[in-house]
């Protein structure tokens, strides 16, 4: 492999050195006596952090996909709504998102007594459906506009040699029109996700213990600042780079 | 119209079935007139090729027989079958206009070999995913014309790592894998190097040879005076003169035509 000679420059090598004397010094000098303690709750808390972007990224995108059709070439009365709502979505806080649908519409549900009553009562009165759907909405409003470029720049000529062979809309747009659009956004895509990745943390703020929550228990209950947020960043600059790879692996195959 | 009819062949009656024919074809887009009644009928094995200047409509009349473009009116038959058409020239009938594009392959003067598939994945996809054939059997006739073509080992190439004639070969192996009863070529070598046209107009000679019904957009007049049947020049969104190659460009009567060999040649 030539990038194993790259690394061995002397101005890489030093780099290196100091990295590894930091992360002993991190290891050796800092206290992480907590760690056994807290290691359940932080996986359930990974989990969460996990799913909840899995779900609402999935979820997300298969919203964005008629979000950009509809803008791109829908008539005016799908065109309008589905713009309005990608510029509501882009245009506020994501934290506000969260708190709207939690403290707003999770408050107005348990007034109407057939809600309450209702088989899924259960889960509405749980935090974590509210996070999804904002996560989710939010990431189809942004990809929703991603996808409207991508499928306005998908060349008329790819478009054409399909009609030209009688080939009916709906194969078109599966076979040809989607997958061209979806690989020019690919790189746009695997950034939008790793910004979702991080915007996950605001769940905490409406009691979904995903990983970020966890750091907060142990920081109120410790007193021990730095070192859950060293681990946090750790975690989540790991799951990006996953993010990263697995998006690369996309554009390539 | 009627004396506008460019029927391919002699004088005497001719049996041969009718592969395409239009009758009183206009087109517009807003105010401009592109097309101003065109008629012309092609039967089986008939080798049009339609030539004239830039913005005579000729590639607007080619794009209107397999309704890419929508008529603003007139009349189109293919094989026999009318194609229904509303007030306004629109498709009434998206079933049927799909039925009958199956049967009209298209060449584009700029491939239009889609960018995501390989070659041998451009060739079998109508097959496969329009006309229903069997894949492996889909897969060893795209093989065949991919050599037939010149590009036997290219199968797995994406169309981004071929030449212009290369990937207008494989646009011809792409259309003739949906085994058209006529073949539409819209300036097939007008996008390509002066190096590399040859060997796409071997191709079509090639196919004239064996018969195949084609209508032929073309700047290429030797080309045109040696494979095609008939003639039709196109002036202005109006046959100006046609007939077979011989008498078109040995023995032009309208001074417009005259003008125009003479600014090609």
């Amino acid at each position: 492999m030539t990038s194993v000679k790259a690394l061995m420059q002397p101005h890489r090598i030093v780099m290196m050195l100091i990295f590894a004397a930091l992360v002993v010094w991190c290891a050796l000098s800092l206290r992480w006596d907590w760690i056994p303690q807290y290691a359940p709750l932080a996986l359930e808390g990974l989990w969460t952090t996990i799913w909840i972007l899995a779900v609402s990224t999935f979820l997300g995108f298969l919203l964005a996909v008629p979000l950009g059709l509809a803008q791109a070439i829908g008539p005016w009365y799908l065109s309008i709504p589905a713009r309005t709502f990608c510029t509501i979505i882009r245009g506020t806080p994501l934290l506000l998102q969260i708190w709207l649908l939690y403290y707003g519409l999770g408050s107005l549900f348990p007034q109407f007594p057939w809600i309450r009553g209702s088989e899924l009562w259960p889960y509405l009165r749980q935090a974590w459906p509210y996070a999804v759907l904002a996560l989710t909405l939010s990431y189809a409003g942004y990809e929703g506009e991603v996808m409207r470029g991508a499928f306005s720049g998908v060349a008329k000529g790819q478009l054409e040699a399909a009609k030209s062979f009688g080939m009916p809309r709906f194969t078109m747009f599966r076979r040809i029109w989607l997958p061209q659009a979806v690989r020019n956004v690919l790189p746009t895509l695997g950034g939008e996700t790793i910004l979702q990745l991080k915007a996950t943390p605001l769940v905490a703020t409406i009691t979904v213990v995903d990983i970020y929550a966890v750091s907060s228990r142990v920081r109120s209950d410790t007193f021990i600042v730095y070192e859950p947020l060293l681990l946090l960043a750790l975690v989540y600059l790991v799951i990006a780079g996953l993010i990263a790879l697995a998006f690369r692996r996309f554009e390539q195959g | 119209m009627d004396t506008a009819t460019a029927d391919a062949a002699s004088p005497e009656i001719d049996t041969r079935p009718e592969a395409i024919r239009v009758a009183g074809l206009h087109k517009s887009f807003g105010d401009l007139e592109v097309l101003k009644g065109v008629s012309l009928t092609a039967r089986q094995g008939d080798v049009v090729a339609i030539i004239g200047g830039s913005g005579s409509g000729k590639s607007t009349m080619l794009r209107c027989i397999n309704f890419l473009e929508t008529p603003s009116a007139g009349q189109i038959v293919i094989g026999g079958e009318e194609v229904a058409m509303r007030p306004d020239g629109s498709p009434a009938n998206q079933k049927q206009i799909e039925r009958i594009r199956t049967r009209l392959a298209m060449v584009f003067q700029q491939f239009n070999l889609w960018t995501h598939r390989t070659l041998l994945e451009n060739v079998i996809e109508v097959p496969v995913h329009v006309l229903k054939t069997p894949r492996a059997e889909a897969e060893a006739r795209a093989r065949q014309l991919l050599e037939r073509v010149g590009l036997a080992g290219r199968e797995d190439t994406y169309p981004a790592y071929l030449s212009g004639g290369q990937q207008q070969r494989a646009a011809i192996a792409r259309a003739l894998a949906v085994d058209p009863s006529a073949m539409l070529f819209d300036e097939p070598t007008s996008a390509l190097d002066p190096e590399l046209v040859g060997e796409v107009l071997t191709v079509i000679r090639d196919l004239a040879a064996e018969g195949r019904t084609m209508l032929l957009v073309t700047h290429e007049m030797k080309f045109a005076r040696e494979v095609a049947n008939h003639v039709v020049y196109l002036y202005q969104g109006r046959i100006e003169e046609q007939g077979p190659p011989a008498e078109v460009f040995g023995n032009p009567q309208s001074e417009r035509l005259k003008q125009f060999l003479s600014s090609v040649a």
